[in-house]
């Protein structure tokens, strides 16, 4: 039995795919739901490129198979912008340039989201906390820090904005 | 990185995936978080014929207090672990050890069951449940076996499971009544596997005298190391800054580390000593600041 029938929800969108039990989640959603958003770095579970939300946790798809998310909602970067308009942590990332090559961008995102969810008033501490396990080779993180404050206050101002 | 082919399984209870466990013998891998799992079978590390996911399971899902101990259901999240408010007044070092474990998104997907199986000396909670004393429960198609968690651990990435066993929970003593307790580590990045970490107890009695202290520690050997000896010696007296001295260079003494990448043994032995020291600190402050509070 190396393959079984998949139904998911991917940023509000119900797909149904049959999938080989060893396919990783990332996998899936780059090549099967060409969502290509999702970017895979280490694929070992140590930079969070490839963080996603499910079921409103962010984990990383590196380290799951597609197989196990049958009956899952799954949040990823495709999932935050209404159409052109970019999300306020989006937003604030272009504005507080969060990102450089942009290729950690949508684990940070991800992260942030889920992060923020839980904690909406952080202090810059539990921000640094919160993005410990997303690594960016570009930004020295000070920005993305400044970007996830911002963010938060936009947030704040407008609870409806998200 | 693909893993090699596999035949996936999703028993839909205990019994089933244990009989499924019997059945396909060693070629049979639990899944439960998949956090350490997985990226060996990325790196086609590990190949197993048979992944028997245990993610369906929530049976083996949640925390509860019964006589004197916390219980907690092989598959309960390490996240569900951190927030949870009974475990931080139940069990403050396992709450305290909790966020030292990977990252946030490790900690969501990632089990308690499956750290304590996986059995790698430099994690955590091994640690946290040899220094409690817990129990550890294993069930197959034949029964159910209470093992302690000395015998436990038996060696690097091993444990006294037998083939068909599956871990299903493990029992932690509740903290007793003026009794502090800390968890420190010393790692080269945040959320790295620590290169040695000390997690300690120190019980008090009403006059202030130490009645009972424990210590254990991770990455200085090939399993989670409990110090019965220099834990011993606190008990009898009112905890003192020279007893945690002499029992950081008693824990530095006995521990034999092997040197690797990231640290060599002799840099081991010595900050085992000293986290000793701060941990006995830091909990016989907590006990005796718990005692006043008391009053």
């Amino acid at each position: 039995m190396n393959e079984r029938p998949i139904r998911v929800t991917v940023n509000g969108r119900a797909y149904e795919r049959t999938v080989e039990a060893r396919k990783t989640l990332a996998d899936f959603l780059r090549e099967d739901l060409e969502l290509t958003g999702t970017h895979l770095g280490c694929e070992h579970g140590v930079c969070g490129a490839c963080t996603i939300i499910l079921d409103g946790a962010a984990v990383r798809s590196c380290l799951m198979f597609a197989v196990q998310v049958h009956g899952s909602e799954i949040q990823t970067v495709e999932g935050l912008a209404d159409g052109d308009r970019l999300n306020p942590l989006q937003e604030a990332f272009r504005e507080h340039h969060g990102l450089q090559c942009g290729f950690c961008t949508p684990g940070f995102l991800m992260t942030l989201t889920c992060f923020l969810r839980e904690c909406p008033n952080p202090t810059e501490a539990q921000v640094r906390e919160a993005i410990a396990g997303n690594l960016c080779r570009c930004t020295g993180y000070q920005n993305i820090v400044i970007a996830a404050l911002a963010a938060a206050q936009t947030l704040a101002a407008s609870p409806q904005g998200s | 990185m693909k893993p090699a082919a596999f035949d996936y399984l999703s028993p839909a209870s205990v019994e089933e995936a244990l009989a499924l466990l019997t059945d396909l013998g060693e070629g049979a891998k639990p899944l439960a978080g998949g956090q350490s799992l997985v990226p060996l079978m990325n790196f086609r590390l590990v190949r197993p014929q048979h992944v028997v996911d245990l993610n369906g399971l929530r049976e083996l899902d949640g925390i509860r207090e019964d006589d004197g101990h916390l219980v907690i259901g092989a598959m309960t999240r390490q996240r569900a672990v951190e927030t949870s408010a009974l475990v931080s007044e139940r069990c403050p070092l396992l709450a305290e050890a909790m966020p030292q474990i990977g990252h946030v998104q490790i900690r969501n997907r990632g089990t308690v069951g499956g750290s304590l199986a996986h059995a790698d000396p430099a994690a955590e909670l091994p640690a946290v449940v040899a220094a409690l004393g817990g129990e550890l429960i294993v069930r197959s198609t034949r029964g159910r076996r209470v093992i302690k968690a000395e015998q436990f651990f038996v060696g690097y990435l091993t444990t006294a499971a037998r083939p068909g066993e599956l871990l299903v929970e493990v029992r932690l003593p509740t903290s007793p009544p003026r009794t502090g307790t800390a968890f420190l580590e010393v790692s080269r990045r945040h959320g790295d596997f620590a290169l040695v970490g000390v997690a300690a107890t120190v019980t008090v009695d009403e006059a202030g005298v130490c009645t009972n202290a424990a210590i254990a520690l991770t990455g200085v050997g090939p399993t989670p190391i409990v110090a019965h000896d220099a834990a011993r010696a606190l008990v009898g007296a009112k905890p003192a800054a020279n007893a945690f001295d002499a029992a950081g260079r008693r824990v530095s003494d006995s521990v034999q580390p092997d040197s690797d990448l990231h640290a060599s043994s002799e840099y081991r032995k010595h900050v085992a000593g000293v986290l000793t020291r701060r941990a006995l600190a830091k909990a016989a402050a907590r006990a005796t600041a718990k005692e006043e509070a008391q009053r």
